[in-house]
């Protein structure tokens, strides 16, 4: 083999460069997700907490169809208890900071919902 | 150890059958935990087939008259004041001529000319603005009521130029900072979309009649068109009426005491 110096420790090299994200995430520490303010004045979100954090898009996009659309302003959650379907009314009453409850998590994971160009956020927020 | 090929197939066979229900079984009970979402309407809500208004206008002679039924909207509403050519407007008045466009006549009466008149969105049975809105963010519901979905809204302004009476408006920068006192139960609306008068939808559907009607008791009425009992049915049998630009076919449904 010609220059089989250069090439191994090129080899060797590009390896290590390549690799880095897998032995380096080894050595870091594990991920947490970002913390929250919850409303400290409420136990339960409106469904299971698994569901919400995962689905909420879903759900404020059939509660925005259901109430423009068919005038069915009421959701009947899956324990049976009954909310108006509202972003603004329902959601921020309890979420009354959006800076530390939206915000932390769309920015942790990189994601720009653009609800606020026109739902108000809480004036508690200001 | 040796084995024959049906004990062999009798062993697989088994295992197979086995993981399938245990998958199937998973499934199952996973479907069962998924959310089940139902909705209803509010039992407040007011329901008509046909949502009209009829408006006295011969009960409305000061500008006070006209700006508390224009306040009482542009707050429920978050309507902001831009001046200039880029106002927004759900309900505004305006003079006799530009009103009634093909209704006037020579030698009329002074008093009615010189009048001014609400406008704002017709709802008209036959919407134009619905037939061109490429998205569907306007629609007709089953009411009569012509809303909008502003989050479908593409800023085309096909809408605007299908509607015969003026009454959308395009928002031409970002309205936030022109609205002085936002209500947090409404939302604003964004650069780019265009807005209109919903006949407060909004709150019809949790019991209250529109922001206008309430903020002028007995001057501007509200009711089911289809109706024959209701108070708009008898007003409209006991008044002369006029509605505009009826020529087009548009049929709408804001009806005028002259």
């Amino acid at each position: 083999m010609y220059n089989s110096k250069y090439v191994i420790s090129g080899l060797v090299i590009f390896l290590a460069v390549f690799s880095y994200p897998f032995w380096g995430n080894l050595a870091s520490k594990d991920y947490n997700g970002p913390k929250l303010s919850l409303p400290a004045d409420q136990k339960q979100c409106i469904e299971p907490v698994e569901f919400m954090r995962a689905e909420h898009m879903t759900l404020l996009n059939q509660w925005r169809d259901s109430a423009l659309r068919d005038g069915k302003r009421v959701y009947v959650a899956s324990n049976g208890a009954t909310w108006e379907a509202s972003l603004q009314k329902t959601c921020m009453s309890c979420h009354t900071n959006k800076a530390e409850f939206c915000d932390t998590c769309h920015l942790e994971n990189a994601v720009e919902p653009y609800c606020w160009t026109c739902h108000v956020p809480p004036k508690g927020n200001e | 150890m040796k084995r024959s090929r049906r004990q062999f197939l009798k062993v697989a066979s088994l295992s197979v059958a086995g993981l399938g229900a245990q998958l199937a079984a998973g499934g199952m009970t996973k479907a069962a935990a998924a959310v089940k979402p139902s909705y209803k309407e509010d039992a407040l809500a007011l329901k008509a087939k046909r949502w009209a208004m009829v408006i006295d206008t011969r009960e409305f002679a000061s500008k006070e008259d006209f700006d508390a039924c224009i306040n009482a909207c542009n707050h429920a509403h978050n309507i902001p004041n831009i001046p200039g050519k880029s106002e927004i407007k759900w309900i505004w008045k305006d003079a006799y001529e530009h009103t009634f466009t093909e209704t006037k006549n020579k030698y009329q009466s002074k008093e009615i000319e010189d009048r001014e008149y609400f406008m704002l969105c017709n709802h008209c049975e036959n919407p134009p603005c619905v037939r061109v809105c490429p998205t569907q963010a306007t629609y007709k519901l089953e009411n009569g009521i012509v809303a909008m979905d502003y989050h479908r809204c593409i800023g085309c302004r096909f809408c605007m130029a299908g509607c015969p009476f003026g009454a959308r408006s395009f928002n031409f920068t970002d309205p936030r900072p022109y609205i002085k006192d936002i209500n947090p139960k409404f939302p604003t609306r964004m650069i780019g979309v265009v807005e209109k008068c919903n006949f407060c939808v909004e709150r019809l559907d949790e019991g209250k009649l529109p922001a206008c009607v309430e903020a002028a008791p007995g001057k501007i009425h509200f009711g089911d068109l289809s109706d024959p009992e209701s108070e708009v049915r008898k007003l409209l049998e006991e008044n002369y009426t006029l509605r505009r630009k009826p020529a087009l076919g548009t049929e709408p449904g804001v009806f005028y005491i002259i």
